[in-house]
This record gives structure tokens, sequence and C-alpha cells, in this order.
């Protein structure tokens, strides 16, 4: 029951469509017009496009379309373009010397650009996107004054270019070269380079002369004991002074800078078990393969880690 | 109108309709799916792919159960911000052993197709164990855990032989290996000389996880570690007709 009588009944306007199931009909209400033009229009722009595209599967390959579309051959265009767009500028970073980079006003504000987003697909993962790194993980921060290696833009390029340790390049700094495992219980690899073997007491022993030297609070009579052992074991590398030595990358022991940790339980760690960071090399070519980055590309970041705060 | 007319017989004949319509989606599906199976340029060949070990296996299952996939793609698409970040846009060749493939949908997290031999093993491992120690920044889940729950190699040579099933070509020496294989992968100072003539000198052998017992670690960084690293692209010209 309707609460209103229909007083006009929409049959009579439109008529019905003839359809007529058990007495219900079907008012002739077509589409509006609008709506079914737009429909054949898309019939028409999908043959269209059939035909402009690849689409049509036959015997051997698909039609290629009369405007030969191909995603492959636009990225790749797409690459030629901009390399082309700066390969004047990459062959004057790569053939200027390293050092006269930075003097050069439109030199240097490429490479800073470039080493940026090289820097932050590649190196940032560890370093960090602030170039800070990750401390007590042993990955260097970049922005201060320590430098494992050196921190001249020659030395942070040579880093660059092979690395740390890594197993592919032989031209990679420190290869074979590590922080020994020093504890008598220790085996393995990290054991074997180590030229004695301490106890625990000796360990903690060196560990406090560590501390002293690096203004720490310290056990006295633990640290000149110290004193002796590191003299015939550590000094070799980190020098009679504590202070390290960049020809091994062996880290100043003097300062507040720590890639592990300063405090005690740390130290120890680093004493018992041994370091040995790793960087990829990032210039040198695996049979088969390119290398990670090109040269203007390891000159461009070189510029960019330079620029952070901790340049020499 | 007689054509519409005819057209009321179907309307009227449910089981018709049903056949008919059937008939037409059949049409249309064959016309979709089958020139997918013939057509040379779908079916590319490259030089190197090659069945993942069952450590690397192993890994992957690790990387489907924790959902990886969600936020992570494999799948870097032809596109120049895409190829200069990420390196070589995949080919479907490289999904070739992949059931079900990693394309994904989504990136919260970086593309992992070629993620390989980017990173030091233990770099995966600081990372995978507490992602925000090194990426500050990360939204990642942290999955520690992964270093303290043992692996077991129990089913492995099972599992391979599904995946011989669905077209997956292990050979019954490989598969009667399988556990040898998964053991000495994590192991540098075993003899691992049957593995690499079994999977080739591409196959990276480590102690992944940097302890002694064999984990789901070692399982899932042994896995990332391969991601893109197999097909030879000197040897690879691209097919310009896709």
């Amino acid at each position: 029951m309707c609460a209103k009588p229909i007083k006009e009944d929409p049959k009579d306007k439109v008529g019905t469509t003839g359809h007529s199931w058990d007495g219900i009909e079907e008012l002739n209400n077509p589409l509006p017009r609008w709506w079914v033009w737009l429909f054949y229009l898309c019939i028409a722009y999908a043959l269209g496009y059939s035909v402009m595209y690849p689409a049509w599967p036959l015997i051997h390959g698909a039609t290629p379309g009369l405007l030969h579309a191909s995603t492959r051959l636009d990225v790749e265009k797409d690459i030629k373009a901009f390399d082309k767009m700066n390969a004047p500028i990459k062959a004057k970073l790569v053939a200027a010397d390293l050092t006269a980079i930075e003097g050069d006003a439109s030199l240097k504000a490429y490479a800073l650009d470039a080493g940026k987003s090289i820097f932050a697909t590649n190196c940032a993962p560890c370093h960090g996107a602030g170039a800070a790194g990750v401390q007590g993980k042993g990955y260097p921060n970049l922005l201060d004054n320590d430098w494992l290696y050196g921190g001249a833009i020659d030395a942070i390029h040579t880093t660059i270019t092979h690395g740390v340790r890594n197993t592919v390049d032989p031209d990679a700094r420190n290869v074979g070269i590590y922080m020994p495992a020093w504890s008598d219980k220790a085996s393995g690899a990290l054991a074997d380079v180590a030229t004695a073997k301490l106890t625990d007491e000796q360990v903690g022993q060196v560990v406090n002369y560590v501390l002293q030297i690096s203004g720490q609070k310290a056990d006295e009579t633990k640290a000149t004991a110290g004193a002796q052992i590191f003299t015939d074991n550590c000094a070799a590398c980190h020098n009679p002074d504590g202070k390290g030595n960049r020809d091994m990358g062996s880290p100043n022991l003097t300062d507040a800078i720590w890639l592990y940790g300063g405090d005690e339980a740390t130290l120890t760690q680093t004493v018992l078990n041994g370091r040995g960071g790793v960087m990829p090399s990032w210039g040198y070519a695996q049979t088969g393969s390119k290398p990670r980055l090109s040269e203007d590309q390891i000159r461009a970041v070189a510029v960019y880690v330079h620029s952070l705060g901790g340049g020499e | 109108m007689a054509f519409l007319d005819k057209h009321k017989i179907i309307e009227k004949n449910a089981t018709l309709l049903l056949v008919l319509s059937f008939l037409v989606v059949t049409i249309g599906g064959l016309v979709q799916i089958v020139p997918l199976f013939y057509l040379q340029n779908t079916i590319e060949t490259v030089q190197g792919m090659r069945p993942y070990t069952p450590l690397e296996l192993a890994g992957r299952d690790i990387f489907i159960r924790e959902g990886c996939y969600v936020c992570h793609s494999q799948m870097i698409r032809p596109m120049r911000d895409e190829v200069e970040r990420y390196g070589h846009y995949s080919l479907a060749a490289e999904s070739e052993y992949d059931h079900p493939f990693q394309w994904g949908s989504k990136r919260t997290g970086p593309d992992l197709a070629r993620v390989g031999g980017k990173y030091s093993n233990s770099w995966h491992v600081d990372h995978l164990s507490n992602p925000q120690v090194i990426v500050p920044e990360s939204v990642m889940p942290k999955y520690a855990f992964l270093a303290t729950t043992p692996i077991d190699p129990q089913y492995i040579a099972d599992e391979m032989k599904t995946h011989r099933m669905v077209g997956v070509p292990y050979s019954d020496d490989e598969i009667k290996n399988a556990k040898a294989d998964f053991a000495v992968q994590a192991n540098p100072d075993g003899d691992s000389t049957g593995l690499i003539a079994r999977y080739g000198n591409k196959v990276t052998v480590a102690n992944f996880d940097g302890q002694p017992e064999l984990t789901e670690m070692d399982a899932l960084v042994a896995y990332l570690q391969m991601l893109g690293t197999l097909v030879d692209f000197s040897t690879f010209t691209p097919d310009a007709s896709r």
C-alpha cells in the first residue's frame, strides 16, 4: 500500500519495453545519450589502441603496433640522453686533478649534487643518511676529524675506489690486516694473526691502560702492568703513543672517538675477539661485470664526503 | 529486430545462458593466456639462472613466512630512475624458479631484486636484528629472533621434490645431497666442492650469521646475498620488441 496514491502513471509517459514477467513490466527509460556515446567512444579508442601499441598475438610474436612502443628502448634512450648531457662535465671531472676539483666552482657544484645522491643510494645504508656512521657498530662517522685512512681528498678517493678488507679487490685497504683476537681461548683467522696469546688477566690490564691513555677512569695498578703489554703487542699498529697509524688503518686510541665503543666492557670484547670492518670496493670490476661506480661517480662522492666537515 | 528477438531465447533459458557465457569467457581467457606460453619474447632465455640452493630455498621460505614481500618488491621496472638506483631492470627469467614469484606490489622499503652482494653479511645480520641501529629513520620491524632460531633441514629434500613437480629442474643428485649442501653452504671450513659442482661457482659459502649454529638468519642472509646476482648480463642482449 502506498502512502500517497499515484497520480500519474509513468507508463503512460514513456511506455514499456514490452517485457512482462508475472505482470511486472519494465519501463522504457533508455540510457542517457552522453553515456551511450562515451561507451562507443571507448570501444573505438580500444580498437585504435590495439593498432598503435603491441596487442594482437600472432604465431611468432605479437603485433608491434604502429608506434613501435617499447619500454626497454625507452629506458635505454632516456639514460643515454642524460649521459650525453652530463658527458662534458663528467669528462672534465675525471680529467681534473683531484685536489683541483674543489677550486673549480662549476665542477664542485656538479660533484656535490651528484655525490649527494650517490651517497644516499650506496653509502647511507652503513654510514647513515647524514654520514654520522653507526656508533658502536664499527661503521665510521664521516663528519668528524678522525680518519682511519686519511681525510684528504685523494685518500678518500682511494678508500672508496678499493674499499677495505673486501674479498674481491686485490688493492683493497688492509687486506689480511685485522685487529687480532688476543684471547688465549680464541681460534680462527682473527686469532692466527695475533703475535701473542693473552690471558684474561692480561687483557684486563691492557684494557685499563687504554682507558688511561684515552683519559677515562682506570685502575692504576692494572694500567701500569698493561703499559708493557701494550708496548709489546699493540704498539706495532697503534703506535707507541696509541695515536694509531693511518697506513694500517689502526684507530687513534687516545681520543674520545670510538668505532665499537670505548667503555671497559666493549674494549675487553675488542681485545678478546678482534675486529675487522669491511667496506665494499666501488671501483673494482669483477670479470663479466662493471664496477659498482664509475670513476666520475667515485670522484663526485669523494668530493661530497670531503666537504662534509672532516675533510683535510 | 529479428536478431534481438532471438536473444530472448537465451535470456529465458538459464542453462543455455550459462553454457554460452562459459564459452565466451573461455575464448577470452585462451586469447589472453595461451600466447604467453609460445611467444618468443615472453620466454626469453638468459645465461646463469639456476635453481636455488637448499639453504637459499629455506631462506626464501623465511622471506615469505615473515611477509617481507609486503614492504619489499623484487621487481625493478624499466624506468631510468629505477635502473639508476637499483641496477638492470628485472627480467621474467629471473623469476623462473620462484613458486610463487616475489614481485610484490608495494615498496615501503627499497626493492630487493638486486640486493645480493650490495652489503656485507654482518651488515645484514646487524640490520635484520635491529634495523634502527643502522638506519635510524627505518620503520622496518626487528627480526633478531632469526639469529636465535635454529633451522633444521629435515624437510628440505621433500620441498625440493615439490618444486621439481612444478618445473624447477632439481636433479636426483641435488635432492639426495640436499641436507649436506644445506649445512655446508653456511660453513666456510667445510668441503663445499660438491655444492659448487652442483650449483655453480657463483654460490656464496660463508658463515652468514657469524655464529657456529645454523640459524634462520643464515638461511635468510644466504637468500638475500644471492638475489639478482645469477644472470650473466655480459651475454644478455635485450629483446627490443617489448
